[in-house]
């Protein structure tokens, strides 16, 4: 039957978006809106003496300068991803509750005035003194003191993995491979910035918040605050990209609500810029170490891979980075160590492909460098390792198709004409190279329940409802495509309703998993409506329908039938959901769906497959990297829509070019504090950098990932790009990049000039 | 932002006046950089003075073959001038590799000349810096300095012009036209822009309430044949890591006129005379090109990290010598 699940379906929402009638969360009008802007930290460490407020409240417009005396104290929850479903802070530490300073930009007061422009203004009028310590805020300064936590990720991930015997596979190598990675700091740098609009009537909290999971912001408040969820309503219905930076609830969401609750006025805090740096986390400053053996006929003896990086004084975190890492390969053993450094910075956060971006990374730069010590081809000896059980539970994948993605790619990029010798392809001053990397990202059922409902009208139009919010991925799209399906009518008639925490409860979209579990509420609710007007239809003595079995009966277009019944030259007998409510004086019917996932520990390996190819051009002369075409082939079980499905893809895929030679957060240790928090100074892509892009869609079946069978196409999107550039990198110079971003001081570093190699005419860089 | 006046005049005479009104006026042109700094409590002006109605944005050729740019001109219609591009295309494509499309439209040649630098320590209002807050001291010599200058650096300031087109300008000998309370005055290019020294606050000799009217570029043969390379880390819409103006004739394989100036590497538009010097008259090869560029980065002071400019500039320098002159010889 064909459907609209797989069709490209244009966006519902785009007209709205592209118009500017679709609205965000600081677009919100309200009477007497007052607006907050937070005074952060200038140190790094150290306590807050004296807040001098008298000039900031004596401005014109300010309505209150909040400071730890005014502020209410806040519960203590403790820090779990927001995946789980539960209260999810960004960080266990919660400001303006003492007089410690923890990191620069962390906020020691709040101006609340009449406009956006006085707040801003008062706030530089506020002077703050400090007591200031010496700071820690890169691994070299707080290397002595690492330590290897228990777990990571508030206790749900292990800090170390292992398998086998690292050392005994080494041992028994014919041959290895030693590299070290360093990778820089990144931030997320959504276009919209974080943004809250806090109103209370009477004890009733009233939120508009720019997020990732409307119920994580709901329960997160309700804990900090005491108060019962019952009491809090959050609405978002579209949100200006996130990457991770929206999926936990950071501290200014609450303390927006404490600012509204003080002044007795709605109040709108949205971040500038700069505070997008010291508000919602980071992808952490990092160093990688591997190692990999392996026999002369390529299979891989042993991995160990090390990391070693920063978290804040308060919260064991790390990006988990040894999960792909550790499944993509049937090699039988494995060492992963995650080591932290504590140091004043505010508590890393998921980012983008978060672990498996710089893991996937490290691993599959040093497999493309012992495909050149071998004298095998790069892609042959991923093809000599693929497993097809997870390697670290024995179980078979859920689905694969990572050698379809392999080879997809490849006839993409044209990997059969690559010469494989380093320096083979030239163009005037650039040199040409091609790299590869294998990609994967996890398919993770921590979350509970999902649930959905369904509506439908005598008239045959439809409601689907749920409460998760839009935040630039397609879901009221693809949300829409699947209740038409599963209702049987046509998506025109179906009105997908969302972004609003009274609505039937569906999690935080994070980690990929937005298309899996909200589709499979949306899926289990809309057939669970149909199943409902079935059965009252092969029940009714008056329905052509009447003593047919349920399962036979099929609804397209709202109209259900049972194939071959029908009188002959008549067509199938059957009548429309709209005969059948009218006669039964129904206006009106609805059901309510429900998904739970597998448990974690089902027996299947979880990871959505993907390869990545990159064909770079080199101005070895000048250090300059330019990408000029990206191929990926993925396999995210079944795709609703390939249009959504392949706009993520393309823009993970550009943030893996970014995150190759753009990208990198900078700290200045003697201030304390990043020193380019701007989008003029943190480098992201603009068009002129985008290559062409190719992406390919394999669809693998699944049985087990929901009722659909979606995996999920978000961050598989960026893993592997970077070690593809890197690895491209390599080809066309001889060079390989250890450190990102790729930069033009590592490579004027490692290349000499050219000499004499630039013609006339092809001289002038592009 | 503080709150601020805003006055818009439509005379020369009048803007002079109204900004002589207040010593804590400032006037707007293109405002893309001013604007942005006046949010972010770097410039704190009480009074804006918008000169946008003067009458100075025509692009004229002068006799003799020169041109006079009014300080109004928006970059985009500079770079888009017939005679700019064909008599003087490095002006042209130093424009065209700054700044992104729309900003080009907005922003002014005067206002470009005028532009404030992009070191984060200046523009985030916050840290020590002496050019924002004399005497405060300079965080970006021990800093995150990646960015700034080896060239024409002092104690109390790195930070790197950031102009491309006033490159341009640098190499071709360009004059700033003014008009202030004293009368008219004409500065050489070079002389407009001032070193850091002691008195990073002073960018250029321009007294309070005095304005750029034209800036007039002179007669040069040797400008058709003239490039401007940018090196940078993204494609577009990014300031650069080093830049080259560059112009030269070669005869015979003998170099004449040679014109050379660098960006992204000096406190001001770097005009590189000791490596003209080195130039001319000599073969127009590859190492005769290295040379003269080893010998103009000789002097600079390079930090930690931006060390890689030292070797990135004389590579850029070949690079563009290497392209005005078809190639140079082997």
């Amino acid at each position: 039957m064909t459907g609209a699940i797989g069709q490209a379906i244009p966006r519902v929402d785009g007209p709205a978006k592209v118009t500017g009638t679709a609205r965000y969360s600081g677009e919100v009008p309200l009477p007497d809106l007052a607006y907050a802007e937070i005074v952060g930290a200038g140190i790094a460490s150290g306590r807050v003496t004296a807040i001098g407020t008298a000039a900031a409240e004596q401005a014109a417009g300010v309505v209150a300068v909040l400071t730890r005396r005014s502020m209410p104290k806040v519960a203590a929850v403790p820090l779990l991803p927001s995946l789980l479903g539960g209260p999810a802070p960004g960080e266990t530490f919660f400001p303006m509750q003492d007089d410690v300073v923890h990191y620069a930009g962390q906020p020691v007061a709040i101006v609340v005035a009449d406009t956006l422009e006085q707040a801003r203004h008062a706030a530089t009028l506020v002077a703050v003194s400090y007591a200031e310590d010496p700071s820690v805020t890169t691994i070299g300064q707080g290397r002595p003191s690492a330590y290897e936590p228990g777990t990571l990720f508030g206790g749900l991930m292990p800090a170390r993995t292992e398998r086998g015997s690292a050392a005994d596979g080494l041992a028994a190598a014919d041959l290895q491979v030693a590299a070290g990675f360093r990778f820089a700091a990144n931030h997320h740098n959504a276009l919209e910035a974080l943004t809250t609009i806090a109103t209370w009537d009477g004890d009733q909290l009233t939120l508009h918040d720019s997020c990732q999971g409307i119920k994580a912001v709901q329960l997160t408040v309700a804990a900090l605050l005491g108060l019962s969820p019952s009491k809090i309503r959050v609405l978002t219905e579209y949100v200006g990209g996130a990457f991770g930076s929206k999926a936990m609830v950071w501290p200014h969401v609450t303390l927006t609500a404490l600012a509204a609750q003080h002044v007795r006025r709605p109040v709108k805090l949205a971040l500038p810029r700069g505070q997008m740096f010291t508000s919602c986390g980071h992808r952490e400053e990092q160093e990688q170490h591997i190692e990999l053996g392996a026999t002369r006929d390529g299979r891989l003896t042993a991995i160990r891979h090390h990391k070693i990086s920063l978290t804040s004084p308060f919260d064991d975190w790390a990006e988990p980075a040894f999960g792909v890492a550790s499944q993509l390969y049937g090699c039988p053993n494995f060492e992963g160590v995650h080591r932290l450094v504590r140091g004043n910075t505010m508590t890393p956060t998921f980012t983008r492909a978060p672990g498996e971006a710089a893991g996937v990374f490290s691993l599959e730069c040093a497999m493309d460098e012992l495909a050149g010590q071998l004298g095998i081809d790069p892609i042959e000896l991923r093809r000599r390792n693929l497993t097809e059980v997870d390697p670290n539970t024995g179980y078979p994948w859920s689905s694969y198709g990572l050698p379809e993605c392999l080879e997809a790619g490849a006839a993409r990029i044209g990997w059969d004409r690559r010469d494989p010798r380093p320096r083979s392809e030239r163009d005037g001053n650039w040199l040409i190279g091609t790299g590869m990397a294998a990609a994967a990202y996890p398919v993770a059922f921590f979350m509970h329940t999902q649930r959905a409902r369904a509506h439908m009208y005598a008239d045959g139009t439809a409601i689907v409802q749920t409460a998760a919010q839009e935040f630039g991925t397609g879901a009221p799209t693809v949300m829409t495509q699947v209740a038409a399906d599963g209702l049987g009518i046509d998506p025109g008639n179906v009105r997908f309703e969302f972004g609003d925490t009274d609505l039937p409860t569906s999690g935080s979209p994070v980690g990929s998993n937005g298309a899996m579990m909200v589709s499979s509420a949306v899926h289990n609710a809309a057939t669970a409506l149909r199943d409902q007007l079935i059965t009252l239809a092969v029940t009714d003595e008056q329905s052509p329908l009447h003593g047919a079995g349920p399962a036979q009966v099929m609804v397209a277009g709202g109209r259900m039938t049972v194939t071959g019944s029908g009188p002959a030259g008549r067509g199938p007998a059957g009548e429309t959901y709209t005969d059948l409510m009218q006669r039964h004086f129904m206006n009106d019917a609805e059901a309510t769906g429900s998904w739970d996932p597998p448990p974690p520990d089902t027996p299947h390996g979880l990871l959505t497959f993907g390869a990545q190819f990159a064909r770079v051009a080199v101005d070895a002369d000048l250090g300059l990297v330019r990408v000029r075409h990206l191929a990926g082939a993925f396999a995210p079980g079944r795709v609703l829509n390939p249009v959504t499905a392949r706009s993520q893809l393309m823009g993970g895929m550009l943030w893996g070019m970014s995150q190759a030679l753009l990208e990198g957060t900078r700290m200045d240790t003697r201030l304390g504090r990043w020193a380019n928090a701007s989008l003029g100074d943190y480098l992201v892509p603009v068009n002129a950098d985008a290559p062409e892009v190719d992406v390919d869609l394999i669809e693998v079946e699944d049985t087990v990932t929901g009722p659909l069978g979606v995996k999920g196409v978000g961050e598989v999107g960026q893993v592997g790009v970077a070690a593809a550039i890197a690895n491209a990198v390599h080809h066309a110079t001889g060079f390989r990049p250890r450190e990102l971003p790729i930069s033009v001081e590592h490579l004027l570093a490692a290349l000499p000039p050219e000499q004499a190699t630039a013609s006339a005419g092809a001289a002038r860089a592009r | 932002m503080r709150p601020v006046s805003y006055a818009r005049v439509s005379d020369i005479d009048t803007a002079i006046a109204t900004a002589r009104e207040d010593r804590d006026s400032a006037f707007l042109a293109g405002g893309t950089t001013e604007v942005d700094l006046i949010r972010q409590n770097v410039l704190r002006p009480r009074l804006l003075v918008d000169i946008n109605d003067l009458p100075l944005n025509r692009v004229e050729e002068t006799p003799g073959g020169g041109l006079r740019i009014g300080a109004l001109a928006r970059m985009s219609d500079v770079a888009q001038v017939p005679a700019v591009r064909q008599r003087f295309p490095v002006i042209s494509e130093a424009l065209l590799l700054g700044a992104s499309a729309q900003l080009r439209n907005m922003a002014s040649i005067g206002g470009n000349l005028c532009q404030r630098v992009r070191c984060s320590y200046f523009r985030d209002a916050a840290s020590p810096c002496n050019k924002r807050d004399p005497g405060s001291g300079c965080a970006a010599r021990q800093g995150v300095n990646r960015g700034h200058a080896i060239l024409g650096t002092s104690d109390r300031c790195i930070a790197t012009h950031p102009s491309d087109v006033a490159v341009a300008l640098t190499a071709l000998d360009a004059v700033v036209h003014t008009r202030g309370p004293a009368g008219e005055r004409a500065i050489a290019i070079d002389a407009f822009f001032l070193l850091p020294g002691d008195t990073p606050e002073r960018e250029h000799p321009l007294e309070h309430g005095e304005l750029i009217t034209a800036i007039e570029v002179p007669a040069a043969p040797v400008a058709c044949q003239s490039a401007y390379l940018k090196v940078r880390d993204r494609e577009s819409y990014e300031f650069a890591l080093v830049s080259v103006a560059a112009a030269a004739q070669v005869r015979d394989g003998v170099i004449g006129a040679v014109r050379l100036a660098l960006g992204g590497v000096g406190t001001k538009p770097w005009r590189a005379r000791r490596a003209e010097a080195r130039l001319a008259g000599q073969p127009a090869t590859r190492e005769v090109f290295a040379a003269a560029a080893a010998d103009e980065l000789a002097p600079a002071r390079p930090q930690p990290l931006n060390a890689f400019k030292v070797e990135l500039a004389q590579r850029a320098i070949v690079r563009a010598l290497t392209t005005v002159t078809d190639g140079g010889s082997s």
